[in-house]
């Protein structure tokens, strides 16, 4: 999918880190960021602490200024809760292949699921500037966990939310959100989700897998997984994968 | 100026520094970012008779200053490796590499031996028999002197190029093995691959790893494989590759006064992708500052 990227090391600066929800951040970095080409890919990130980079996928970015967004699940995304403003990290940038944008159509649906959501924001971004109308289903299992509404409202998107308890929004799974008349599917969260989605979906589409990573650029095979099209590496040919070539 | 060449079996590097398989893959992600042709040589992705995608995910678990993996020797098979990668690295490293050879099965190491012994690129064959990952081959010839000799010794018959023999550190003596591939007629030995190891997810209560257990790597084996470099160099007369935790120009430097000729770098590839070259580039520095002419000179230094 796409042309051959190049990622690039670099230090960037912490600008903000701040909490968005149910133990999930949001944190803001400057430094270079022209590796980053397509939403949906990631950076990996190496912490004092931990041997092994942490791989964050990037919800936004301009020209030097990047924005991830973390679900504190561990050792890695503990110490970075503690990261204040001005502390100094380094990063690699522009790795795996994002999503394709220009198989969406004009209505494509971007369903994300928890730590699924932050890629969708900068995809949705750039669907709207390319003119497109995208459609957002937001899925998570309790109220606390719910970020990111007012930001997508931001860009004139009015996402629906789903929430497994039903304390706001649609009650259940994304899948229950998912109304016909869409012309793509765009879909990240975790893998439970991506095979519901791939399942109820009833167009073609794009879907972000997740892995415990070695290198993270795909020197390692620490996380190749097997498609229609035999191996591939979540980390480098993907993490975006198009739906005809998932096995699950 | 300082002297950081070596020669290894009839090859001349630029330096010692020398990616060790299975961390540098063939290549080409590594040339995104820098010329590569400033490595000593490199060591590819260990090659199989047939395709391999190895074992399911996850493979890698992180430890403590290090990381442990279940890869599983995937790759895409000998002939591919022969018509495909080859040709493609002949484009972007124009020295002698290391082709590192897997196997299940004694005649499984000699038909790829024989195959790559023909090809022009490859400077010195690694007869991988110390994989930990995979169940009835690599590590079962590399536990036993004897049958660590026996492939040797099959391998040499359809070999002309140097043939060096990769080490298993989980065994009770590695010397002994060294000293096995030795007597049959290796031509070096590398070592160590990964040792053994395991984590348990405690809020999943299962193992990290879906093979259960994994090879460890990373700066918390340097000690173990330094002392395993030290116990072989006292025990043969063959060039040693010295490899497992080098981080470092220093490193590098201590794995060759412990005895290695050559020194690979494996897991700290994966953490900075640009570690060879930081490690090439600060070679010179650090032997000015030890006094070291010609690093050729240090190796075994530290033996009495």
């Amino acid at each position: 999918m796409g042309k051959e990227k190049t990622m690039k090391q670099g230090m960037f600066e912490v600008l903000s880190n701040v909490p968005l929800a149910d133990k999930t951040w949001e944190m803001t970095l400057a430094g270079d960021t022209s590796a980053i080409t397509a939403p949906g890919q990631f950076v990996n990130i190496r912490l004092e602490g931990c041997y092994l980079r942490r791989p964050i996928s990037v919800c936004d970015w301009q020209e030097g200024q990047l924005t991830i967004i973390y679900k504190v699940v561990g050792k890695g995304t503990e110490i970075m809760v503690n990261l204040a403003p001005g502390g100094r990290l380094d990063i690699l940038t522009g790795l795996g292949n994002g999503y394709d944008l220009s198989k969406s159509g004009d209505m494509p649906l971007l369903i994300g699921g928890g730590a699924g959501v932050p890629p969708m924001y900068g995809l949705a971004k750039r669907l709207l500037a390319q003119g497109k109308k995208p459609r957002v289903i937001m899925g998570f299992n309790r109220e606390n966990e719910i970020y990111y509404v007012n930001k997508f409202g931001e860009l004139g998107i009015e996402p629906v939310v789903t929430t497994a308890d039903g304390s706001v929004g649609v009650k259940g799974f994304v899948t229950d959100a998912m109304e016909p008349g869409y012309s793509y599917t765009y879909c990240c969260g975790p893998e439970p989700m991506l095979k519901a989605v791939y399942n109820a979906s009833t167009t073609s589409g794009q879907y972000s897998f997740e892995s415990r990573m070695g290198c993270g650029f795909g020197a390692c095979m620490g996380c190749s997984c097997q498609t229609k099209y035999g191996s591939m590496r979540i980390c480098k040919d993907g993490p975006v994968l198009e739906k005809e070539v998932i096995v699950w | 100026m300082v002297d950081t060449s070596v020669k290894l079996l009839g090859l001349e590097l630029d330096n010692p520094v020398i990616p060790a398989s299975g961390t540098f893959g063939y290549g080409r992600e590594f040339t995104e970012l820098y010329d590569i042709n400033i490595l000593g040589s490199f060591s590819f992705k260990g090659t199989t008779r047939e395709p391999r995608y190895g074992n399911p995910l996850p493979r890698i678990a992180e430890t403590a200053s290090g990381m442990l993996n279940s890869v599983g020797l995937q790759n895409p098979g000998i002939h591919s490796v022969i018509n495909k990668e080859l040709p493609e690295l002949a484009k972007v490293f124009h020295k002698p590499v290391i082709a590192n050879i897997s196997g299940f099965s004694l005649d499984e190491y000699v038909y790829c031996c024989q195959l790559i012994d023909k090809e022009p690129q490859v400077g010195i064959i690694e007869v991988n028999i110390s994989c930990p990952n995979v169940h009835g081959g690599g590590l079962a010839f590399g536990a036993d002197p004897v049958a660590a000799g026996e492939v040797t010794a099959a391998v040499k018959e359809v070999t002309t190029k140097p043939v060096v023999m990769k080490l298993s550190p989980n065994v009770t003596s590695i010397a002994d093995v060294a000293l096995a591939c030795q007597k049959n007629g290796a031509d070096g030995v590398s070592l160590i691959n990964t040792l053994m190891g395991m984590r348990v997810d405690i809020k999943k209560r299962k193992a990290i790893l879906a093979n259960l257990t994994g090879g460890l790597s990373g700066p918390a084996v340097f000690p173990v494989a330094l002392r395993m470099v030290w116990q072989v160099y006292e025990a043969v007369n063959i060039p040693i590759i010295g490899m497992g935790g080098v981080s470092s120009a220093e490193d590098v430097i201590e794995m060759m006064l412990a005895g290695a000729t050559a020194v690979q770098v494996g897991a700290a590839n994966l953490v900075d992708p640009y570690a060879c070259k930081n490690i090439v580039e600060a070679l010179p520095g650090i032997m000015e500052e030890l006094g070291i002419e010609k690093l050729v000179d240090i190796i075994g230094g530290a033996h009495g």
